[in-house]
């Protein structure tokens, strides 16, 4: 045999055992998401008697998900977390960016520097310093959806501005924007029509990353919604597990309706997905 | 010229700006500040008068002995956490980026458990260890003992950052070009040398970035240390963002809370920078 025909083999046996090993830990990190998988088509009794038969003695049931869906009120809560996902998200990109344009347009200017320099030394502050205060502050305008939102803005703007300053920085020639006030563009115009929509790279990444962190976010939003028909998923499965945390067939349900959404649109989003969190988490 | 008026600048600024820094002000440097104020007084959360006490909750939290304990759980949790995370994320990232058949498909999989809340992961995680555990291994659960809990902690942990890691891991491994480490191999490097003395001292930034995002995770764990262990059983697993929750929204003692988590807070900067500053020296360029 030729060295290079014993080197290809060898890879190849490296290869397939790498493989196999990749296989192994993948069984072992989607094992949870399985089990729950398998116990929420069992009676109550078929989990308590082995969780980990496929199917329970009893056989299939689906009675779970419409009990589960009626006591958690699921539909709701998943309209609230979208709404205060999604108008959170939307709302972080427009102001951050426009933030961001801002203090690089002006880096020379005292107050800019400023901004950006509290900004940068803020993200080192825990959030539990500040939900103390945040809560004796803004007391009177809890329970209210947009509190949250503008709150969650708030908490993001640092990181944002950031990632848009390093964007706007590094691939915005000024010559560009000049270019569209010769042809008559004010600044505002200048923004929204040139600069903008070159960003687009940054703004999937800082919209995927924060969209991420809203709709999961259980300590903010439990602190701001007290009502139950505001309550977010993760509150409203904190709540239920608290409830009807004996009837494990339910909870099953729950917490798979609970994971279901984001896995859906992971399968369809999966390349964006990932690409974002990398770059996000590179650049940050 | 018009541009550099001043009031034209300012115009410039709060059209644009304006927005985004009063809520970035509102929510996070009123708050801090106010924060420091709250911890010199005794306030109850309920009452307008928030009495003003000096740095007697400072005294108070110094000798306030579980919240001492939470905090070095907090640090032995982290320590572990941080380097089993950064062992396997990084083991990952080497097997996902061998152009195995199927690698875009493993990464994607790790990196599932970061899509969902850690409230979420920890109602799954405590049904994993306290019904399939109990019924594979034929014992009682892990969760109910002291040292177990803590274990539980830190495997869900592990599981729940190794696959984000990985994802800095794996850009870390694109990043170094094949041509240095080919070139090692070509003067004698066994393939265990190139990645000891080339691979790894090129990603050095991948590593401080990992060491960094999961040291400043771990230290303020609360989401999967609710819904897991909820600091049971006998508070043995309580760590210090629980503790502090605890010791202002549940037993109303806002301005001793707040002065712990000023406490946790300084702790988090002071090892966030030391972080930086040891990982900024020595980098190495290609």
């Amino acid at each position: 045999m030729t060295d290079n025909a014993k080197a290809a083999r060898k890879k190849k046996i490296a290869h397939a055992i790498m493989w196999v090993v990749l296989l192994i830990l993948f069984i072992c990190f989607i094992f949870p998401f399985l089990l729950v998988l398998i116990n929420v088509f069992k009676t109550k009794g078929d989990i308590t008697a082995d969780p980990l038969a496929l199917i329970g003695a009893h056989g299939f049931t689906f009675n779970n998900f419409p009990e589960a869906i009626k006591k958690m009120n699921f539909l709701t809560v998943f309209g609230n977390s979208l709404i205060v996902t999604v108008s959170s998200t939307l709302l972080t990109i427009v102001l951050s960016s426009m933030t961001a344009f801002v203090i690089v347009r002006n880096q020379r200017w005292k107050l800019c520097t400023l901004i950006f320099s509290l900004m940068i030394a803020s993200m080192v502050i825990p959030f539990q310093v500040l939900m103390v205060p945040l809560v004796s502050v803004y007391g009177v305008v809890l329970n209210s959806r947009i509190t949250l939102i503008l709150m969650h803005v708030g908490f993001s703007m640092s990181m944002a501005v950031f990632m848009f300053h390093g964007a706007i920085k590094t691939n915005i020639p000024l010559e560009l924007e000049e270019a569209a006030t010769i042809d008559g563009c004010n600044r505002w115009k200048t923004y929204w029509k040139v600069v903008f929509p070159l960003l687009k790279p940054t703004i999937a990444t800082v919209g995927i990353i924060n969209a991420m962190a809203y709709w999961n976010d259980y300590l903010l939003p439990s602190l701001v919604l007290k009502k139950k028909d505001l309550y977010t998923i993760p509150i409203a499965t904190q709540a239920f597990y608290g409830t009807y945390s004996t009837d494990i067939g339910l909870i099953m349900a729950a917490l798979l309706l609970a994971m279901l959404p984001i896995l859906i649109l992971y399968v369809f989003l999966q390349r964006y997905i990932v690409e974002g969190v990398t770059s996000g988490a590179v650049k940050g | 010229m018009k541009q550099n008026k001043l009031s034209y600048k300012i115009q410039q600024y709060l059209m644009f700006a304006g927005p985004g820094t009063a809520l970035f002000l509102a929510v996070v440097i009123v708050p801090f500040i106010y924060g420091l104020y709250l911890t010199l007084t005794s306030w109850d959360g309920v009452s307008a008068t928030k009495p003003f006490v000096g740095f007697k909750n400072f005294v108070e939290a110094f000798s306030d002995g579980d919240y001492w304990a939470a905090m070095g759980r907090t640090v032995i949790y982290s320590i572990i956490a941080v380097v089993l995370i950064n062992i396997v994320s990084f083991a990952l990232a080497f097997l996902v980026t061998r152009g195995i058949k199927g690698q875009n498909f493993f990464r994607a999989g790790f990196f599932v458990p970061n899509l969902i809340g850690g409230i979420v992961l920890g109602y799954v995680w405590k049904f994993v260890f306290n019904r399939a555990f109990v019924a594979i291994f034929n014992s009682t659960s892990l969760l109910s003992t002291t040292n177990g809990a803590m274990f539980c902690l830190i495997m869900v942990s592990v599981w729940q950052y190794a696959g984000y890691m990985m994802l800095i891991y794996v850009a870390g491994f694109m990043s170094v070009s094949k041509d240095v480490e080919e070139a090692s191999r070509i003067d004698g490097c066994t393939s265990a040398q190139a990645m000891k003395n080339v691979t790894i001292p090129l990603m050095r930034s991948s590593f401080v970035q990992c060491i960094f995002l999961s040291i400043t995770r771990c230290f303020v764990v609360y989401d999967v240390n609710l819904s897991l262990t909820n600091g049971e059983p006998f508070k043995s697993s309580t760590m210090a963002a629980m503790h502090v929750y605890n010791q202002a929204f549940t037993f109303k003692n806002y301005g001793l809370g707040q002065s712990e988590a000023v406490i946790l807070f300084a702790v988090c900067a002071i090892v966030g920078v030391t972080q930086v500053l040891i990982g900024k020296r020595g980098e190495v360029e290609a």
